[in-house]
């Protein structure tokens, strides 16, 4: 490992949200905002980057709200860790990053029921503040593991400093695969 | 007689820790001025290159995000950079940051070339983190590669080692 990157320092949990096999080779962590442009252009990469690796590949989303220069992104991160106390985490890390146009708190409701979520529990998690201090615990890692803008990708543990274009990023991918 | 421009330039050279901070007086808006001397506790010196450019804006963006456990510990963050106050007045309140954006103006990086971070090739500063002790000496300090915000982590890890 190359001592220079900065290193996640929060270790992948019980209580991340975890798409892809434990003994994965590769663990990709995420820290995304869910009004970010560049977020969104990056979601469609790690889908096609799982669809390339398969099992070989777990992929972790963390929250990095970045709400100074994205108003809406707080609670869009609260209402997807809402959703996700009902079990349907990553259909709606899904919806909100194909519908990053709207995310008006009335949309947010009304994708957590299009993924099946109970809109009345969303919102009762959404006022007692169970899922604010998730989204700011999410922050407080990803600041303390050196995240520097969104989204920040680690692989295996190593911020990824390089270009994330689908061909780059899946090329360093395959050479981590085969190093392992 | 042709003379390759990287060699023209010293490296920078930041100061290190045990340097005494150099004094400064900034403006931070028209008619405000931020100076070192009037700070109490310790600071952060965040030397960026440019208002406006994307990773800088990231990088600023991150130590709003970070802002709060700074100051948990008595911490104020200063951005500082080459731009004039009114482009730092319109970028501050583009960007919704919190901590104040100082002009190293005129004499232009004069306060980078002080603390040993103004790049002469292209007449910005580097990437650059300082930290000041309560006493306003600099405790760590840290040059990225221009093209890559630093994240906060190593700021606030020596902001919670002075302690």
């Amino acid at each position: 490992m190359n001592s220079n990157r900065a290193q996640l320092v929060e270790p992948v949990g019980p209580d991340d949200h975890v798409e892809g096999p434990a003994d994965a080779a590769i663990t990709l962590v995420e820290y995304g905002d869910y009004q970010c442009p560049y977020c969104g252009q990056a979601y469609a990469i790690v889908k096609k980057l799982q669809s390339d690796f398969g099992s070989s590949l777990r992929l972790v989303f963390r929250n990095m709200p970045l709400t100074n220069v994205h108003p809406q992104a707080e609670l869009a991160a609260e209402t997807a860790e809402a959703v996700a106390l009902q079990g349907k985490f990553w259909p709606m890390h899904d919806v909100l990053f194909e519908n990053q146009r709207d995310l008006s708190a009335t949309a947010l409701l009304r994708y957590a029921e299009e993924v099946g979520a109970n809109a009345s529990e969303v919102a009762s998690a959404l006022s007692d503040g169970v899922v604010r201090k998730r989204v700011k615990d999410d922050v407080e890692s990803g600041i303390r593991s050196g995240v520097n803008g969104t989204p920040t990708f680690f692989v295996n543990g190593e911020r990824y400093d390089a270009s994330w274009d689908y061909e780059s990023f899946r090329d360093y991918l395959k050479d981590v695969l085969e190093q392992s | 007689m042709t003379t390759n421009t990287s060699d023209v330039f010293a490296p920078s050279a930041p100061l290190q820790p045990g340097a005494r901070a150099p004094e400064f007086s900034l403006f931070a808006a028209p008619g405000q001025k931020v100076t070192l001397t009037e700070l109490e506790g310790p600071v952060v010196l965040i030397f960026y290159p440019a208002d406006w450019s994307p990773v800088c804006s990231d990088e600023l963006s991150m130590f709003e995000s970070a802002n709060s456990l700074f100051s948990d510990r008595g911490a104020q963050l200063l951005g500082i950079a080459v731009d004039s106050v009114w482009s730092h007045v319109a970028f501050k309140a583009d960007r919704r940051l919190n901590f104040p954006l100082l002009a190293d103006f005129h004499p232009k990086g004069e306060v980078a070339r002080s603390y040993g971070v103004y790049r002469d090739q292209d007449g910005v500063t580097e990437r650059a983190l300082f930290v000041l002790d309560a006493e306003h000496d600099v405790a760590w300090s840290h040059v990225s590669p221009i093209g890559i915000s630093p994240g906060v982590d190593g700021a606030l890890r020596a902001v919670e080692a002075l302690s």
